[in-house]
């Protein structure tokens, strides 16, 4: 957990961001984010982040279920209790594709959702900084990370003269935290870590 | 810049010259404003018929089976047919969101949300009955293959019922988790305006501490996409292995190869015919009509008039094999005791042929198909038919079975057994009034994801770039 200083520049219209996100990277800003109201095609691209392999997690969990299904019951129906059905084969495989169907879909969306859930650090009473109010209403809020050599006012006067509506310099904390949104405190801030 | 183009021909999915703001706004509103004292109405009416479920479900565990009128030959009465008719309704919502998303069709987005809701709703509803039925409902884990002190004795994995545990309890819990991960940035875009401290801090918790990010908005992306190539196939299956249940039986009318389709036709029809029901009241008392349009309205009423007439090439299809096999235990079922308007259940029959096959016939009219009163109307009639189909499916082919000696007696519910009916209403609508004034209705930020390119406004440009010619056109948009 650490604070760091960030300089925040909202757009209003998705076709303003996206020539400003270009001018920003070729300009050698880090952009740390952009904060957007909905999902935003070809964003991602733009920023230079890579495809998620969420997908590729969730083929791995389908599969995991249909082995689940498949041996458990294989298991059970020939070796554990050889149930006698009618003197019909132990091993009948058509009757349990139903089940393993089932239970691929199962894991691979349970297991995706968790999945989701751990990468994006999401979870009630996780709370995070936001830097901006609206951006989850009406702004598309870009944050750009400054180091020792960024000069702020530069920085937001490049911002504003590329289209952005309102900027602003934050020091924020880019963690999650245990929190509530009715509150403003932070429960680790104050706390005097004395070594013995 | 890319081009984006949308033809004017095509009906607006969002009305009004509208904003993100304004978009916002309209959703939002319900949660930010008291209920309406016709909301209270409706809640307390849902919670009483809930409160009566619970005492006819309280008197069927105390009591046992015997509350209800299930005998001899008619082992499944109501129960089953209610259970089947409820997780057909709960088909709509993922078949909306689901297999509309993968097919590209834009109005989804409308109602999405509520369909989604109304399909964990139906499905809650239905899960009721087969537990209940089974009459000592503590011992309903059992259900369940674990490792147990008995043998270990475990459930059979080769029979349909089990499968049908399988099916719904996944279809629910994948329902859920779709409907809610599509809900976690609509409860940050609340929380975020939010200006009472119970609301930001409730609406916090429910959102998971969502801001927006790009990356994230970026795997939330493939989480639906993924969610919904998995729900697809799983929605096909669920209704495929209720039909199972009939299907590889030996009844005469439950003995058919036809079932699977025949079922998920009649599941999509019942579920949009419920969906309509609630979308044409949710429009107007919350003033969506900008979002809910008559286009949403009309292309639901298509699949109404298409998978209704599915579902009734079903019934002749069964009523011509019933005589061209010759089997005579079929012929009894389908031309005597159901076709037969004047045999015990006949009238159960033309009720259904009456409401599912000739009613729907009407939205081949488009002014039919875009007259809410018809809308309304007929959605109510759709679903009594889709509840006799599942009453003449299971009660015509039990009532008379292969001993004559036992078809004296003539099945009809008992109060507890139609108060269970009532009661999943009331769980249903209680339900669903909480989530009409607690959530957001409709899905803000993929309502803001088709603003530019399908509202009313963006649409009214487009004819400035329909009378350019060609070359300015292509001088204005081609890349260099």
């Amino acid at each position: 957990m650490a604070k760091k200083k960030f300089v925040v520049g909202c757009f209003d219209d998705e076709a303003v961001l996206f020539p400003a996100v270009k001018k920003v990277r070729t300009a050698g800003y880090k952009i740390h984010d952009v904060y957007t109201p909905f999902a935003v095609h070809g964003l991602d691209h733009a920023m230079g982040l890579r495809e998620t392999s969420l997908h590729t997690a969730g083929f791995i969990y389908g599969i995991t279920g249909t082995t689940t299904a498949l041996s458990c019951i294989s298991w059970i129906f020939t070796k554990d209790w050889p149930l006698n059905i009618g003197g019909k084969p132990h091993f009948a495989l058509p009757a349990w594709i139903p089940i393993m169907f089932e239970l691929t879909v199962l894991f691979a969306a349970v297991g995706m959702v968790l999945t989701f859930c751990y990468l994006c650090q999401l979870a009630p009473f996780v709370k995070k900084h936001h830097f901006h109010p609206r951006a989850t209403d009406d702004l598309f809020v870009m944050v750009i990370e400054c180091t020792d050599k960024t000069n702020v006012d530069d920085l937001r006067s490049f911002l504003a003269n590329n289209g952005a509506v309102e900027t602003d310099f934050q020091i924020a904390e880019d963690g999650w935290w245990l929190g509530r949104y009715d509150r403003d405190e932070m429960p680790f801030e104050h706390k005097q870590i004395v070594a013995a | 810049m890319h081009l984006k183009y949308e033809s004017q021909l095509r009906e607006p999915l969002v009305y009004g010259d509208k904003t993100y703001k304004q978009v916002t706004e309209d959703i939002v509103r319900p949660i930010e404003a008291k209920p309406t004292r016709l909301w209270y109405v409706g809640f307390y009416i849902a919670a009483a018929l809930l409160m009566f479920g619970v005492y006819s479900v309280y008197r069927e565990v105390t009591y046992g089976i015997g509350q209800w009128n299930l005998n001899k030959t008619v082992g499944w009465g109501w129960d089953i047919t209610n259970f089947v008719w409820w997780v057909g309704i709960g088909h709509a919502g993922t078949l909306i969101s689901a297999i509309l998303l993968l097919f590209r069709q834009g109005w989804r987005t409308g109602v999405n949300r509520a369909a989604e809701a109304m399909t964990i709703f139906a499905v809650m509803c239905a899960g009721q009955f087969p537990i209940f039925h089974m009459g000592r409902v503590w011992m309903a884990f059992f259900v369940l293959p674990y490792p147990n002190s008995r043998g270990p004795l475990w459930v059979n994995f080769n029979s349909p019922l089990l499968w049908d545990v399988f099916a719904i309890s996944t279809y629910f819990t994948v329902s859920l988790l779709f409907w809610y991960s599509g809900l976690i940035p609509d409860f940050a875009t609340v929380r975020d305006r939010a200006f009472t401290k119970l609301r930001k801090h409730l609406y916090g918790i429910a959102s998971f501490g969502w801001t927006g990010s790009t990356k994230h908005w970026q795997r939330h992306e493939s989480l639906s996409l993924v969610l919904a190539g998995l729900s697809t196939p799983l929605v096909l299956s669920v209704h495929t292995i209720v039909s199972f249940d009939f299907a590889t039986s030996v009844i005469p009318g439950w003995h058919t190869t036809i079932f699977p389709p025949y079922f998920v036709a009649g599941a999509i029809f019942s579920g949009f015919a419920m969906v309509q029901t609630l979308m044409v009241i949710v429009r107007k008392v919350f003033g969506m009509q900008d979002y809910i349009t008559m286009g949403h309205i009309e292309a639901m009423n298509k699949v109404i008039v298409l998978t209704g007439s599915i579902v009734g090439i079903a019934y002749l299809t069964e009523l011509f094999m019933g005589w061209y096999s010759q089997n005579k235990y079929e012929g009894y079922t389908f031309w005597y005791s159901r076709a037969y308007l004047f045999s015990p259940y006949g009238w159960s029959y033309w009720g259904m042929m009456a409401c599912n096959v000739l009613s729907p016939q009407i939205f081949w009219f488009r002014k039919m198909r875009r007259n809410l009163f018809v809308t309304f109307f007929m959605s109510i009639i759709v679903n009594i038919g889709m509840w006799f189909e599942r009453f003449v499916i299971i009660v015509t082919s039990l009532y008379r079975d292969y001993l004559p000696s036992s078809w004296s007696v003539y099945y009809s519910p008992t109060i507890w057994e139609m108060g269970f009916y009532a009661g999943t209403f009331g769980l249903f609508f209680t339900c669903f009034f909480l989530f009409a004034k607690y959530f957001p209705v409709i899905a803000i930020a993929e309502i803001k994801y088709v603003l530019k390119t399908t509202g009313e406004g963006y649409k009214n440009k487009m004819g400035v770039i329909e009378e350019q010619k060609l070359e300015e056109f292509v001088h204005e948009y081609a890349h260099h």
